[in-house]
């Protein structure tokens, strides 16, 4: 269990020093996420069909601190873009990490990027 | 650009900076914070919770980044030491020196520690900061290491005091409250009242010492217990001192502010010192002679001070401070309100008592009994709004005041009005000062018409929510004030209830839920809706949640039920809970083979924890070849039919009910709806089936079986009622089916049907109407629809396991073949369980 949040801190478009060649986009659900390894980290990756846009964030869920946000059903909420956690329902803002419907710590989001049928997340370490 | 400088970053402080920030263009004033204490702003009232998750974060009022995003400049760790009004500027401890235009006094108080002989032992404490909570903490660690069964005594029962023991409690310590007055909570409570409240206390097994003046601590070095009289000794291994606050008010007395004979900076309704340009808010302003210590009343003068800086110099206390309360104290409602101590000359008193049940009412009655006066309640404080509202409202009291707190009996009308009948003035949300004209204008007039609509356009239900009963009420009987229907919508993204949207899929032959969005929604959809959406599919065509799997909830989505640390538990269906030795022996050996958590469920069958998401179809594919197929246990569906043995084996058994249940079990398995379903079929009256707390229930009697519905154990357990008495099975099962197929195509999302049937109009005899007597006609379509579920079943574990493209979501990576390595299990009687949470 990952005890230390500090791990997966927001990496802003222009501090992106390494695009990270994750999988094809074919092997994401559509309107659905999934779960990218990189380094130690895991990294949630959401594809929204419907909107033809991309998110990424921390895998981990700061409520109790486990590796799911990946299983998450996704939807917006007035227009903001979000993950529910599959564990307890608490969803988080996926542009700006941000708790909804509570106050638990904001999560790390990533940006994301597609070229040539990949998916690349932006990182700056 | 003007300088506005905060001493104090605790909850009156925060909320000065909340509302400052809400009101200000940032250009015009800068804001600096600061604070004594290492940590960022908490929720003090609170702190005992720190206790039940450790985490202190958790209490913070925002965290750190939020001074950041509204360019406040926090200084945490640095109290403030001299105050030099000519110059107008501060200095701290590390001997910075700050300008200021306005400085705001928040230092809150300090723990009042009586002078007693031996307060200055080892273990004895205060309860006010989570550094405090962290020593005390430490201190008890290490006492439960030496001592059995270790004591500790709180000094102090009044409202923190009480607070202090339930987190003794949770440190695993005994806790005795030891308290001056001959009562708890003396300023709260009244005699009887404080009765009730001990003995519900007593029996969680917190101890109550009245009436007890200490003498003196005793113990050499450390602390070994109390003394107050001569023989009068009480030994404990700790002690909490909890009897009281003073302000910190040290700053105000060195720079010559105007002070209070017993302590407090003084302060008029704008909340200014005796320096126009120094106001002081919080447990430090002495306003009308009186320290106020509650949340609301700081609040509301952090709010004053910011008006009046900002130039909405019309904003004043109110000359009167309600200090009325309401909080849950150790799981126990208490609450009092107006004057809850009255005496007989002003007015009377009805109490209504019940030590059994730990409930206490009072309310106090003008001697005309038109007007309330004031309250205190005890064990269940629901009513407090209403009457808190009665009683700053002074509005007029039914002819018989008694209802208020009895509720009313033998068909009397019922006592208390609707929301509706408050006064526009009434403040509805004390947290935010929401009026209740304020809330019904934001819906006719802004056309904010639901609960959300109106927490971000008035903030209302911010707060503590406890007014979010009352703001949906305003918000409904407004929209029906205007001749609005009000919707039962889904979501913001479907207009429609579920039932509305049922029909409309059906008709429409709609096969997924995009086009359905496209067609009759708005948006891109919610975790609300979508879940919704899947089940009404599954209602209609009978597909399995492979095929939409990103619109299921988790559990659907991976055909298993996500538990604590991110694993799964598998359960094959057990029909009835009968099963082979061979079939047991083969769950043994796939259950051993993934090293698996093993547990008889509640419904008779066998579920198997730990599996990670890679293992799924593993496990699956080894069950199926054994021949079993999924439980559904992760769906909303049916889960199981419970059974006892009946008259094949029980010799009181009036028919076979495990064949009977066997063959239910079969006939709806796999029929997903609005929410899960559970049957029971019991061979005798003695019920050891529990059929009767169960969705649907069949009891064998003399001459057939009688058939009930709509009974739920969980967290409202109801008792299903009699649908039909002594019918065959083949009735009793036709009864059923159109019971079930009307409950799916009706009830809204995530309603069990015991909570269906309590809103149905016309209740259990409608029901009845609809399934026997046909009343809408509708029968015939019911039947057919049923069996059209019955007739496609199919397993959707083989689907899964068959398909190689549903097969490769069960990969915790997408780009690494790899498990999860941050899952971690201990071992736990020979099983093993996940790491506890941190």
């Amino acid at each position: 269990m990952i005890s230390n949040l500090n791990t997966y801190e927001v990496v802003e478009p222009e501090n992106v020093s390494i695009w990270f060649k994750a999988a094809p986009v074919v092997k994401f659900p559509k309107n659905g996420g999934a779960c990218v390894k990189y380094k130690d980290k895991q990294i949630a990756v959401f594809n929204f069909t419907r909107e033809g846009t991309w998110y990424a964030c921390q895998n981990l869920c700061p409520h109790k601190m486990e590796m799911v946000l990946s299983r998450g059903m996704i939807g917006e909420d007035q227009g903001e873009p979000k993950v529910a956690c599959p564990l307890h329902k608490n969803s988080f803002s996926l542009k700006t990490g941000k708790h909804l419907n509570g106050d638990l710590d904001r999560i790390a989001t990533y940006p994301v990027k597609i070229e040539d049928g990949f998916v690349y997340i932006g990182f700056s370490e | 650009m003007k300088t506005v400088i905060v001493v104090g970053n605790g909850m009156v402080g925060y909320k000065f900076c909340e509302k400052f920030v809400a009101k200000i263009d940032q250009d015009s004033f800068k804001l600096i914070v600061f604070g004594e204490e290492p940590r960022v702003a908490y929720d003090r009232v609170h702190l005992s919770e720190y206790f039940e998750n450790g985490d202190a974060e958790r209490l913070s009022m925002a965290p750190r980044e939020w001074y950041q995003e509204h360019n406040i400049e926090l200084f945490t760790n640095e109290r403030v030491t001299d105050i030099h009004r000519n110059s107008k500027t501060i200095t701290t401890l590390s001997e910075k020196t700050f300008n200021y235009d306005y400085l705001v006094l928040a230092t809150g108080s300090s723990p009042f520690v009586p002078q007693i002989n031996g307060v200055d032992k080892d273990g004895v404490f205060v309860y006010r900061t989570i550094e405090d909570l962290e020593e005390t903490l430490a201190y008890a660690e290490k006492i439960k290491k030496t001592v059995q069964k270790p004591k500790a005594a709180i000094l102090g029962g009044g409202l923190l005091g009480l607070e202090a023991a339930k987190a003794v409690m949770d440190m695993g310590l005994e806790p005795h409250v030891v308290e001056f007055a001959p009562k708890l909570m003396p300023r709260q409570l009244d005699t009887r009242s404080s009765k009730v409240l001990q003995v519900k206390l007593e029996s969680m097994g917190i101890n109550i010492h009245l009436s007890k003046a200490t003498n003196q601590i005793l113990g050499n070095g450390h602390v070994i217990g109390m003394e107050f009289g001569e023989d009068d000794v009480l030994n404990v291994d700790m002690l909490v001192i909890s009897a009281g606050i003073r302000p910190r008010d040290e700053l105000g007395k060195s720079c010559g502010l105007k002070m209070g004979t017993r302590g407090g900076i003084v302060v008029d309704n704008k909340m200014r010192t005796s320096d126009s340009s120094i106001f002081a808010i919080g447990e430090i302003a002495l306003y009308n002679q009186m320290i106020y210590g509650l949340v609301a009343p700081g609040y509301e003068m952090a709010g004053v001070a910011v008006d009046q800086i900002i130039g909405l110099e019309e904003t004043t206390m109110a000359a009167e401070i309600d200090m009325s309360t309401k909080l849950k104290l150790i799981g126990v409602d208490v609450a009092s309100f107006g004057t809850p101590f009255m005496p007989a000359e002003k007015g009377h008193s009805i109490i209504f008592e019940n030590k059994t049940e730990s409930l206490y009412k009072r309310i106090n009655v003008s001697h005309d009994g038109k007007r309330l006066l004031g309250g205190i309640l005890v064990g269940d404080a629901k009513d407090y709004n209403m009457l808190l509202q009665m009683y700053l409202n002074e509005m007029p009291l039914p002819k018989n005041p008694e209802n208020l707190i009895l509720g009313s009996r033998s068909g009397e009308d019922v006592s208390f009005g609707s929301a509706m009948d408050l006064p526009d003035t009434a403040v509805v949300c004390s947290c935010e000062a929401v009026s209740k004209g304020q809330i019904c204008c934001s819906v006719k007039e802004d056309g904010n018409e639901s609960l959300k609509a109106i927490a971000k356009a008035t903030k209302a239900t911010t707060g503590c929510g406890g007014c979010k009963p009352m703001v949906d009420d305003l918000v409904k009987e407004t929209l029906k004030s205007l001749g609005k229907v009000v919707k039962e919508s889904v979501c913001e993204h479907f207009e429609y209830s579920r039932q509305e949207l049922y029909d409309i899929v059906k008709l429409k032959k709609i096969e997924d839920y995009d086009s359905l969005l496209d067609e009759v929604g708005k948006g891109h959809g919610c975790e609300v809706c979508k879940p919704a959406v899947a089940s009404i599919f599954a209602s209609i065509y009978n597909e399995t949640a492979n095929r939409q799997e990103t619109i299921q909830d988790t559990n659907d989505r991976f055909l298993a039920n996500i538990q604590r640390n991110g694993t799964y538990s598998v359960v094959p269906r057990v029909a009835a809970g009968e099963i082979t030795p061979k079939q047991l022996l083969a769950m043994g050996r796939i259950a051993q083979k993934y090293d698996l958590y093993t547990k008889i469920t509640g419904g008779q069958r066998i579920d198997m924890f730990g599996a990670q998401l890679h293992e799924l179809p593993l496990i699956w594919e080894e069950l199926i070849a054994e021949g079993f197929e999924t439980g559904q246990a992760y769906g909303k569906s049916l889960r199981t039919v419970k059974s006892c043995v009946g008259s094949t084996w029980c010799r009181y058994g009036m028919d076979e009910s495990v064949t009977f249940a066997i063959d239910i079990e079969n006939r709806y398995k796999g029929i997903r709806s609005p929410h899960k379903i559970k049957g029971g079929v019991s061979g005798c009256i003695r019920e050891c089936a529990e059929a009767r707390n169960k969705d649907f229930g069949f009891i064998a009697v003399e001459g057939g079986w009688n058939v009930y519905i709509c009974g739920n154990g969980g967290a409202n357990p109801q008792h299903a009622q009699l649908l039909v008495e002594k019918v065959d099975k083949i009735t009793a099962t036709k009864y059923v089916d159109r019971f079930l197929m009307y409950y799916i195509q009706t009830a809204p999302p995530l309603t069990r049907t015991a909570a269906w049937l309590d809103k149905l109009e016309g209740g259990i005899d409608y029901v009845k109407d609809v399934v026997i007597n046909d009343c809408l006609g509708i029968a015939d379509q019911l039947d057919n629809e049923m069996q059209h579920l019955v007739d496609t079943y199919k397993c959707e574990w083989k689907e899964a396991v068959e398909n190689p493209e549903i097969r490769a979501r069960y990969s915790h990576f997408v780009n690494a073949e790899e498990a999860d390595d941050t899952i971690e299990f201990v071992s736990l009687r020979e099983q093993k369980m996940p790491k506890a949470w941190v």
